[in-house]
């Protein structure tokens, strides 16, 4: 049986790789991009610790579901929000959605 | 080497090179596409850990219905690639020195625990199918389940009103 600290460790890298995208990106797509690998790799982690845990408590993949749903919406208003700038201000560079900014 | 932990290397290693893949194309289709791989990948991996519903679910609505969303608005826009930018200089560096200390924190807290590892639980056909999920589901977990609904219907409210053109207005 494969140690639990193992699926541990595969879930942080995928989620330090998506952090990183999401910190070193320019495009707003691959922003979202990242962020997607990152709620991926909560969702391992959720469904390991619920298996080694206690099989009949259906908590973990119960949340599981959840993030699904939450990464769904999550995309739709953020794909919602880069057609929108796009629109008004040609561009989907973070560096250049500048509107805001002090 | 059981067969066990040789699918979970071979699995980790597609997942983590999928990963850096996403990381590291100049063009947003090619990222996309092996996020859908690596999501493939842990599709299989929730397999390997007895949870089949939420494999198939991955698959459906990750690999599936989010990705062809993301791939639409990347084609839709038409900004693939975008003019590559000087960064700070400094900024890369100090990343892979902060990465290098973040990944030796977690390995020495996750391998050198002093850790008391109880039985493994057998693998119990009945509690990843969709009928135990189900239950639990509308059982026990109705409220969130409910909160989840209104947040989707939140989000498409959302979606919608951001991209809808005004009549009658500029037309931005």
């Amino acid at each position: 049986m494969i140690p639990l600290s193992w699926y541990l460790i595969l879930s942080a890298a995928l989620f330090s790789i998506g952090l990183f995208g999401v910190l070193s990106r320019r495009n707003a797509v691959a922003i979202l991009l990242g962020i997607e690998l990152m709620l991926n790799a909560v969702n391992i982690n959720l469904v390991s610790f619920w298996r080694y845990g206690d099989v009949s408590m259906m908590a973990g993949q119960v949340f599981a579901i959840i993030v699904f749903a939450v990464a769904a919406s999550e995309v739709a208003v953020g794909l919602a929000l880069v057609i929108s700038v796009y629109r008004s201000r040609n561009t989907v560079i973070a560096d250049e959605i500048d509107l805001m900014k002090w | 080497m059981t067969p066990d932990l040789i699918a979970f290397f071979v699995l980790a290693l597609i997942a983590i090179a999928a990963a850096l893949g996403m990381l590291l194309g100049r063009n947003v289709v090619y990222s996309a596409l092996f996020l859908v791989l690596n999501f493939g990948t842990v599709a299989v991996f929730y397999i390997l850990l007895d949870a089949p519903f939420i494999a198939l679910t991955q698959v459906s609505v990750y690999a599936g219905a989010i990705m062809v969303l993301f791939l639409f608005v990347i084609m839709l826009l038409g900004t693939e690639t975008l003019p590559v930018s000087k960064a700070l200089p400094w900024q890369r560096p100090l990343a892979f020195v902060l990465a290098l200390i973040l990944a030796g924190e977690a390995g020495y807290l996750l391998f050198f625990r002093k850790v008391t590892s109880g039985t493994i639980p057998q693998p119990v056909q009945t509690f990843g199918s969709p009928q135990a999920v189900g239950q639990a589901l509308f059982n026990q977990y109705l409220l969130p389940f409910e909160v989840t609904s209104v947040l989707l219907l939140i989000a498409m409210v959302g979606a919608i009103v951001l991209t809808i053109k005004e009549k009658g207005g500029q037309g931005k």
